[in-house]
């Protein structure tokens, strides 16, 4: 966990990134997205810094364009709300089921209700204490009955900091052999659901797979004795009935694990930074920030961005990042496969000029000038342009 | 896509203008297609809020669910969008014109077929699944439905699986059918949102194009801050008036839009393959239109395996077809073959028009045809040929040397001493060859579902539409 | 790839001996209505396949064979009658199929488009697509070979034709794909976009699966670098020691780098030949030409290749040049190999075998790497054809391009994970070679 932080070791140098604006909590969510465009230092170093990127998106004049519909979010809740109703009795159905488990009866923990009178972060570590002991227990196989833990508090560490799970997940265990629960109010139709959502199911479930694991191992017992078989737990069909799916996460275990390795090295990335970059936003009293936005984005533009179209749907900065990418002019606007198609070229103005030969080719782009007048060549003639 | 719709969108973003990528219309425009605009209810699979359609773009209709988590609203919608939309099918049945088979009973054919057009691939997604939930409906037993309303869901199911097959204009997502014909300066990604990629071919990108206040988003999804702002208080309200007058300021935008992107379209004219494309279509629906006729069951949920080898198979012949037809329609789709070595063009330089091959009676005309080319040839000697200008040829490649082709023309000439006139090229004209060929095996027979044998599970249980699929809740 | 790795530890795989897992399969046919034998690259499949046929029609009892290729159908009849010279096969095809002449010389061999024109041989073999229009016959035994490689509704065209069957091929070269979307089917048992091997596994969980654990084609060098990038749940050893495969170049060596690479790849069995870091198009002309250079310099040295088969020059048809994509073997073979040297896309180089390979590798250049650059059957092909050697061209660069690789895979609901991932394999084959580094701007 954490320990001394000296001066000019990484963390230190990333909650100098950060400033004085409070960190945002690393949730499952965040952590399963670090994954998302590993080769962008920008993201990287604001996710590492814990910098709320949604707040300094909209601070630059940029903000994210992610909104939850309150009809989604009604129906998320009553659909847990369901799955979890009578101690879990629904949930204990399909377990039984789909593990083919000869449950009689399980004890249900609900660990959210320890330590809410304490502070917010104190909270968080009583029930992170709380949890463990709850989870070493069981490991020590002194629960005879399978236990359902619902709202466990689990913890990571990333780059240097122990985040704190958002506990929307249940752990089941039996006889020691423990398995995660998501839920998820996205439909799962004949046996199908949507593969985008299932694959940001399967990153998040993995996130807590990993934290339990991690938290086993710190206990002395065999982290494998957490399956990498979550459970998904979606409505069936066009009903609120739910459906339990088996969803193996070992490969997006293994992208975490790198993700989280390469978290570690964002010194490498700091080290071209100047001393005094800080991404802080200077909240006022009220919160607020009160940097001057041009000053901020300077800032922000000093850190190199590797921009793509899917960012748009996976990174608050998007709109930034897009913007500063028109500005250049850059082919990654029109997505990685033309940009990786242009070999070196990384301007559109360069490859245009390359195409009607107004430009010579530099060393090593002959092939690429040679393909793209080939290409112009092609479309002037079938257009009848000059 | 290859470098040549690259370079296209490269040559938007600098022009600040989309640039064409093809010179003819690749799909069938109907003369009174149905536009469809469906809005989902956020959170939910295929709850329907909404939906904008009709074939008089002055005329639409807007059909409400009033209060979207109550089921017998929508089915009550269901019934309504049926209204709608089944007599617009049924209005092609009747003229139809009896077609001739090689092998088999003569059959009758739609002289005309229906045809839906949705904003994007949601509109796709999420008609398929409003056929899914309405199909297994029935209108006796416990949980009662509209009579028209498991029809409607089997005529959804089906325009839903004709948007996925190749080359198919019953069910067109006008996105796509755009972002064939047009290369924008913004990433693919980008251009399934409907509004900046007409934006991007009428008069160049829109800031606004992605401001769901000035435009909504073309569903099925809505945009949350109007889910918040302005619907959820209007149903709270109670009032089915003031929901459907929220509804329709998010649907009317996207109205006038569909009919812009179906007027881009029908700017370009029809590929030469397109009305024989659209005649399979015709034909579809007409084996569609008998199947309800007959009173045949529902689509399955899934497959079985024998129909889903079937399906695989008819429709990589339909890719490959679609794909070959695209290229001889249209020189600019045949020109990514052209840069990547598959194809070449030039003028003719030389012609042997009298060649022949073997003695007596098993001579045989094979005339040589020299073709000059800037393009890159990178097909062996010995690789059969096609050209778009001689479709019934083929050709064999007999060598290219420093942009001189020889080509032996060895399919098509007919059984004469001489070639006939018009058969061979004649010197100075432009001419086209590739290996890109429309021969295609036909695909062996496969098992009567219920001889599937057991390496696939063996026979499957015979389905039969029961209470349980009428009564799966809607909730 | 079917092994489930998440069960109970690695197959003892090695420990076994092939003789032993030969009797096994041998022993199981008649117990079971199928049996799937997995085979690594190399580990004998073809001497499998003709001992079973052997087998089989010592019963007396009629076999067919089914095949991928007329030249895998070709490859077989000829090993078949070579060993055992008492049976008669008939060899189906289709009408525009020229057999080879060595086929023709073959005493008990018929050639014929139709089963009534074969007489009434032991064995009947022909591809799955001939397979697919007979249906008027029902054999008691047949044999699938390369069944990994063909996808399941092919089999579900043939599988009436049979009672039972032995289904043998490699698990971890390329899947079978499709030019049209099949997400409709995923998750269905009988996807039909899957293997042959999936499909009727998933239907037929009991069948018995047995692995070949040598690989009598890769080296002592090799093996164990292939077997736990690409089989890391089920592993195989080399048939040979390490010193029981050399490679020696005869002419000394110019101290450039393409002859370094050589050297190296001589002595350890890899290379990699790097060359500076830059993203180019695909068709990148400066390792198109290292790669040409590589195959004429390994020619122009006169390597000869000493095996448990002997001592034998390795000449141009001994050597393959293999690539991703099919432009880039048309500008490999368009920059002036001799024409004895095999190039192709590792798609057509599944089942064959060579001394040496030249291969470009497919993230070479790439700055974003897709799902087809990154399936590990793609590199598994390329990385597995060589009894002798591996020399690869690379730009550097790559490591970089895995570390950058965003994840974000879609996920079906109720189709098995494949292992290994591409990425892994990717990285560990990488991590190997950067052991055999040269680089081509340190002359």
């Amino acid at each position: 966990m954490s320990g001394l932080k000296r001066e000019g070791d990484p963390a230190h140098r990333l909650d100098a990134l950060r400033g004085t604006t409070p960190p945002r909590p690393h949730d499952a969510r965040a952590i399963a997205a670090l994954a998302a465009n590993p080769g962008c230092a920008r993201r990287a170093l604001m996710d590492g810094a814990g910098l709320d990127k949604d707040a300094a998106a909209r601070h630059l004049g940029f903000p994210a364009p992610f909104g939850q519909s309150p009809f989604a979010i009604t129906r998320g809740n009553a659909f847990e709300a369901l799955v979890k109703a009578d101690g879990c009795a629904e949930l204990l159905r399909m377990l039984r089921e789909l593990l083919r488990l000869p449950v009689a009866e399980v004890a249900y923990h609900d660990v959210e209700n320890v330590g809410e009178n304490a502070d917010a972060r104190s909270g968080a570590h009583l029930r992170h204490a709380h949890t463990r002991s709850l989870i070493d227990r069981a490991a020590r196989g002194e629960d005879d009955a399978g236990t359902l833990y619902d709202h466990p508090l689990l913890a990571l560490t990333i780059a240097g900091h122990t985040a704190f799970l958002e506990p929307d997940v249940v752990a089941f265990q039996l006889g020691g052999r423990f398995h995660i629960v998501e839920i998820k109010s996205f439909a799962v139709i004949d046996g199908q659901a949507e593969p985008s959502a299932a694959a940001a199911a399967a990153r998040q479930a993995a996130v807590y797979v990993l934290a339990l694991r991690t938290l086993l191992e710190e206990l002395g017992h065999d982290p494998l004795r957490v399956s990498h078989d979550v459970v998904l737990v979606c409505p069936e069909n066009f009903a609120n009935r739910p459906v339990a799916t088996l969803v193996d996460v070992r490969r997006q275990l293994a992208v975490l694990r790198r993700q989280l390795a390469r978290m570690t090295t964002l010194d490498r990335l700091m080290a071209g930074l100047p001393e005094d970059l800080t991404f802080d936003l200077r909240p006022g009293e009220d919160g607020r920030p009160t940097r001057p936005v041009a000053e901020l984005a300077d800032a922000v533009r000093r850190t190199t961005a590797r921009y793509a179209p899917d960012c748009l749907s996976t990174c608050d900065l998007c709109f930034f990042c897009r913007d500063e990418a028109r500005q250049e002019g850059a082919s990654d606007l029109l997505g990685r496969q033309v940009r990786d198609e242009l070999g070196g070229v990384a301007s559109v103005a360069e490859a245009l000029g390359l195409a009607d030969g107004s430009r010579d080719p530099a060393e090593g782009q002959e092939e690429i000038a040679r393909l793209l007048r080939n290409a112009e060549r092609l479309r002037r003639e079938c257009l009848g342009s000059v | 896509m290859s470098l040549l719709t690259s370079l296209a969108r490269l040559r938007a973003l600098d022009e600040g203008i989309a640039q064409p990528v093809a010179t003819v219309r690749h799909c069938h425009l109907s003369a009174r297609p149905m536009v469809f605009v469906p809005l989902r209810l956020s959170g939910e699979a295929a709850a329907p809020l909404a939906a904008m359609l009709g074939d008089d773009r002055d005329r639409p209709r807007l059909l409400v669910v009033p209060q979207p988590r109550n089921r017998d609203l929508r089915f009550a919608w269901a019934a309504e969008l049926a209204g709608v939309l089944l007599p617009y099918v049924e209005s092609f049945t009747a003229d139809t014109e009896t077609v001739e088979r090689r092998g088999g009973d003569p059959y009758e054919r739609a002289l005309d077929a229906p045809q839906l057009v949705v904003p994007n691939t949601g509109g796709v997604a999420f008609t398929r699944l409003l056929g899914r939930s309405t199909r297994f409906r029935r209108a006796d037993g416990p949980y009662p439905v509209p009579e028209s309303v498991p029809l409607l869901g089997r005529w959804l199911t089906y325009f839903a699986e004709r948007a996925a097959y190749p080359g198919s204009s019953l069910t067109l997502a006008a996105t796509e059918e755009l972002g064939r014909h047009w290369a924008s300066g913004q990433s693919g990604l980008e251009d399934g949102n409907l509004a900046s990629l007409v934006a991007w071919i009428t008069e160049g990108p829109r800031e606004e194009a992605e401001d769901p206040l000035v435009w909504p988003p073309a569903g099925p999804a809505t945009d949350p801050g109007f889910d918040a702002e302005v619907l959820a208080p209007a149903i709270d309200s109670g009032s089915a008036e003031r929901v459907t007058e929220a509804l329709r300021t998010q649907l009317a935008p996207t109205w006038r839009l569909m009919w812009q992107a179906l007027d881009l379209l029908a700017g370009l004219e029809p590929g030469a393959s397109v009305a024989q494309r659209w005649e399979q279509d015709r034909a579809s629906f007409s084996a569609m239109a008998e199947s309800v006729a007959e009173g045949g069951p529902p689509q399955p949920r899934r497959d079985g395996a024998v129909a889903a080898a079937a399906r695989l198979a008819r429709m990589e012949r339909a890719q490959a077809a679609y794909e070959v037809q695209r290229a001889y329609d249209d020189p600019l789709v045949m020109a990514e073959y052209r840069l990547t070595g598959e194809a070449f063009a030039g003028e003719v330089v030389e012609t042997v028009p009298d060649n022949a091959e073997g003695e007596g009676r098993s001579r045989k005309l094979r005339p040589l045809v020299v073709i000059k080319t800037d393009d890159p040839v990178l097909l062996p000697p010995g690789t059969a040929l096609g050209t778009p200008e001689r479709r019934a040829q083929g050709g064999e490649l007999v060598e290219a040397h420093e942009g001189l082709v020889t080509v032996k023309i060895t399919k098509g000439m007919g059984r004469g001493k001489t070639a006939a006139p018009g058969t061979v090229p004649d010197v100075g004209e432009r001419v086209c060859y590739t290996s890109l060929t429309g021969d295609f095996q036909g695909s062996p027979g496969l098992p009567d579902a219920e001889a599937t044998p057991w390496t696939h599970g063996g026979p499957p249980q015979q389905y039969v539409p029961d209470d349980e699929d009428a009564q799966e809740e809607w909730s | 790839m079917t092994a489930d790795p998440g069960t109970g530890s690695p197959e003892p795989g090695p420990e076994h001996s092939p003789e032993q897992v030969i009797a096994d399969v041998l022993a199981d046919l008649p117990r079971h209505r199928g049996v799937v034998v997995d085979s690594p690259p190399g580990a004998g499949k073809s001497t499998l396949v003709v001992r079973a046929a052997a087998h089989l029609a010592a019963t007396g009892e009629p076999l067919m064979i089914v095949a991928q290729t007329n030249e895998q159908v070709d490859d077989l009849v000829v090993r078949i009658c070579d060993k055992h010279p008492h049976l008669t096969v008939g060899r189906l095809s289709a009408g525009a199929y020229a057999p080879p002449p060595r086929l023709l010389e073959l005493a008990g061999v018929r050639v014929g488009t139709r089963v009534q024109d074969l007489g009434d041989p032991d064995i009947v073999i022909a591809t799955a697509d001939k397979w697919a229009w007979i249906g008027d016959r029902k054999w008691p035994w047949a044999i699938v070979d390369e069944a990994y490689q063909m996808r399941s509704d092919k089999l579900l065209r043939i599988a009436g034709l049979f009672e039972r069957a032995l289904f043998v091929g490699d698990p971890g070269q390329l899947d079978p794909f499709s030019i049209v979307d099949g997400d409709r089917w995923s998750g269905l048992s009988w996807d039909p976009l899957q293997s042959a091997v999936s499909v009727l596994l998933r239907h037929n969980p009991d069948l018995p699966v047995h692995r070949l654990p040598v690989s009598w084609r890769l080296p002592a060098t090799a093996a164990p670098v292939v077997s736990r990038a690409f089989y890391p749940f089920t592993g195989f050893r080399s048939g040979t020691g390490p010193d029981e495969r050399r490679m020696e170049l005869v002419t000394g060596g110019l101290g450039t780098p393409h002859d370094r690479a050589l050297e190296e790849a001589a002595r350890s069995g890899w290379a990699l030949l790097e060359l500076p870091e830059r993203h180019t198009v695909r068709t990148d002309g400066e390792a198109v030409r290292a790669v040409a250079l590589l195959a004429e310099r390994l020619l122009q040295r006169g390597a000869v290749a000493g095996s448990e088969q002997g001592e034998r020059p390795v000449t141009a048809d001994r050597i393959a040049v293999g690539a991703a994509h099919r432009d880039q073997v048309a500008a490999i073979r368009a920059a002036g190999l001799p024409p004895e040297i095999t190039v192709d896309t590792a798609n057509r180089l599944q089942g064959r075998e060579y001394d040496v390979t030249i291969v470009l590798h497919p993230l070479s250049g790439r700055r974003d790497a897709t799902a087809f650059h990154l399936e590990s059957g793609r590199l598994c092909v390329l990385a597995s054809r060589h009894r002798h050697a591996c020399v690869v061209v690379a730009r550097a660069g790559i490591a970089e391009l895995l570390d950058a690789h965003p994840s974000a895979e879609p996920v079906q609901l109720g189709v098995p994970v494949k292992f290994p991932d591409g990425w892994e394999a990717n990285q560990a084959v990488l991590e190997h070679l950067s052991r055999h580094r040269v680089r081509a701007d340190r002359g």
